[in-house]
């Protein structure tokens, strides 16, 4: 089940997306959910799906993979496109029921919120398959250290958040490993009424919290004991740099951003 | 009724139909009958964690079929009703200390009798009955699990997975970062019950003299598919191969290899201290022996 999981996966790979800069990704990633609210018509809705589509097919990552990203949020976005349908007004009605409509902006809204949700998912996706997370966590600390003049413990969130990430794997084994103990000793999990299934998440919860436990204490004997010191002066492994490759892919979405304020309407 | 588990051209991928599959079993046709003392060695990787994982269906192979008593485990075998199985083959995981969760350490051995239907009373019943036959004193049944030692703990587990009452019972390196005397206690318990309850006991073990001693089947694992299968009598014959995959032998074998190569001579090498003795009495020189006698 733990397989299936596949939301923020790795996916090792020698593309060009992959060999970006993990800060460059990142902030790209970010200015681009905020580009797609330029698009306002379909050309520029046309544009952003195939610039997405390119960039997919840059990552040498079968299209599956995206899908898959979309499918845990689908309800919510049929949800948010239902009410974008049913609730707009304007253009030509061909249908009404008290205070739903069917509308032809409503229909062409709908269409557009769902364009929204899907480009911003294939593009967040595209990120976490292509960035190893510790990158991304180095990337994160790099961005948020500016916040140093702040006060703000950036390099404590940093360390905390590769300390996470590298344990999710490591956890989901475990998980996988008790499950499959306990079901031995006879638990059905997800299976019976809710009471049943809130039951048997206990044999499950209590020796992950003590394997936690257990391992976060051997992390910081064997920090402690290397004489681990955190914050100013302390070198890094991992060493970030910015190349051409990622000065280019800037360009690009300025030139992006530059179609989409010329063809939007 | 008889458990006779059979394996039939069982193949096993993780994760199958995503970018991360690695086939991990290939190629398995193998029968343990009943009553008898399989072991599984084989180096790190080599597949045996999964292989046993088959015989409770805790893993459904990805193709062919394994047959435990009467059910027949497919591919497509519904992951429901596989509980009287369960029952049937007790699994004791690698590390199995860390599958305790319950307050008291009697209502953690009763928890795998009831989820199986036993009544409270008869659990606790059997919980006490469990804890001494895994050789830990009576006075533990009120105690945590978590202030126990390691040890410890191992048994409360083991004791855990003996109290559903199962007719085959799977140990994946049991003895695992125990001191000697701790693995003579679990390996003497498992022999025990081999013996005097007659449980088919199939021991996943990287100690070779566990299966000299133990053992009536040796299965040799070997990336995902089986190498070698016999009688630890014949298994343990060819010290060299055994070695090239570095797996050794019993220290009594290995011995006795290097005496041969001295000029001794053994009809079949011999695995434990007594076939040694008795093998190498007759060709010692006749005031040897008496002088050892006469110790
Ligand atoms: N949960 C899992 N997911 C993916 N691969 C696994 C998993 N468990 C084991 N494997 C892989 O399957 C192979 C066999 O592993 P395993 O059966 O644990 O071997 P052994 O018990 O002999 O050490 C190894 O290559 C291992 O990496
Ligand atoms: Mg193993």
């Amino acid at each position: 089940m733990m397989n299936k999981l596949l939301l923020g996966r790795f996916i090792p790979g020698d593309s060009l997306i992959h060999r970006l800069d993990p800060r460059n990704k990142l902030l790209l990633s970010f200015y681009y959910i905020g580009i797609i609210f330029l698009a306002n018509n379909w050309l520029t809705y046309l544009v952003l799906f195939f610039f997405t589509l390119f960039a997919v097919y840059l990552s040498n990552i079968k299209m599956g993979f995206f899908i898959r990203g979309v499918r845990p949020l689908i309800w919510l976005i049929l949800f948010t496109v239902l009410l974008q349908v049913f609730f707009t007004r304007g253009g030509t009605t061909y249908w009404s029921w008290g205070p739903i409509v069917l509308s032809q902006f409503g229909i062409v809204n709908g269409i557009y919120i769902f364009m929204r949700f899907v480009l911003i998912i294939f593009m967040s996706t595209l990120l976490t398959l292509t960035t190893p997370p510790l990158s991304l966590a180095d990337a994160i600390e790099a961005i948020l250290k500016p916040l140093r003049v702040v006060h703000f413990p950036v390099y404590e969130v940093a360390l905390m958040l590769s300390i996470a990430l590298r344990f999710v794997p490591t956890l989901m084994d475990e998980t996988e490993k008790i499950m499959n103990a306990q079901r031995a000793r006879g638990v059905d999990f997800g299976e019976g009424n809710l009471f049943q299934q809130m039951r048997s998440v206990v044999p499950l919860l209590i020796p992950l919290f003590v394997s936690s436990f257990n391992r976060a204490e051997d992390l910081a004997t064997a920090m402690e004991a290397r004489g681990y010191q955190g914050g100013e002066g302390r070198s890094k492994y991992r060493i970030l740099t910015w190349q051409a490759r990622d000065t280019w892919t800037v360009l690009v979405f300025g030139l992006l951003t530059g179609v989409l304020v010329w063809l939007r309407a | 009724m008889a458990v006779d588990i059979t394996f039939k051209d069982v193949a096993y991928t993780y994760q199958a139909g995503t970018p991360f599959e690695s086939q991990a079993l290939h190629d398995i046709n193998l029968t343990i009958a009943e009553h008898s003392f399989t072991a599984i060695i084989g180096h790190t990787g080599s597949g045996k964690s999964t292989l046993v994982q088959h015989l409770n269906a805790l893993l459904k192979p990805t193709s062919g079929t394994v047959t435990i008593g009467e059910r027949k485990i497919t591919p497509e075998t519904n992951n429901k009703h596989l509980k009287p199985l369960r029952q049937k083959v007790g699994m004791v995981f690698q590390f199995p200390e860390s599958q305790l969760f319950e307050e008291t350490v009697a209502k953690d051995i009763a928890f795998g009798p009831m989820n199986f239907g036993m009544e409270a009373t008869v659990a606790a019943k059997k919980a006490a009955e469990m804890l001494t036959l895994v050789g830990l004193p009576a006075e533990l049944l009120e105690r945590s699990p978590f202030d126990l030692s390691g040890g410890q703990m191992r048994r409360v587990a083991i004791a855990g997975v003996l109290a559903m009452a199962p007719e085959v019972l799977i140990l994946d390196e049991p003895t695992a970062g125990l001191d000697p005397a701790g693995r003579r206690e679990i390996m003497g318990m498992v022999e025990r019950l081999h013996h005097e309850q007659h449980l088919t006991v199939v021991l996943i073990t990287h100690r070779m003299e566990d299966v000299a001693n133990y053992a009536d089947h040796v299965v040799v694992m070997e990336q995902g598919t089986i190498a070698k299968v016999g009688r630890p009598q014949e298994v343990f014959q060819d010290v060299a191969w055994l070695q090239a995959r570095q797996l050794g032998v019993p220290e009594t074998t290995e011995f006795a290899a290097r005496l041969q190569q001295r000029g001794f001579k053994f009809d079949q090498l011999p695995l434990t201290e007594a076939e040694l003795a008795a093998a190498l009495a007759p060709q010692l020189p006749r005031e040897v022996v008496s002088q050892q006698h006469d110790e």
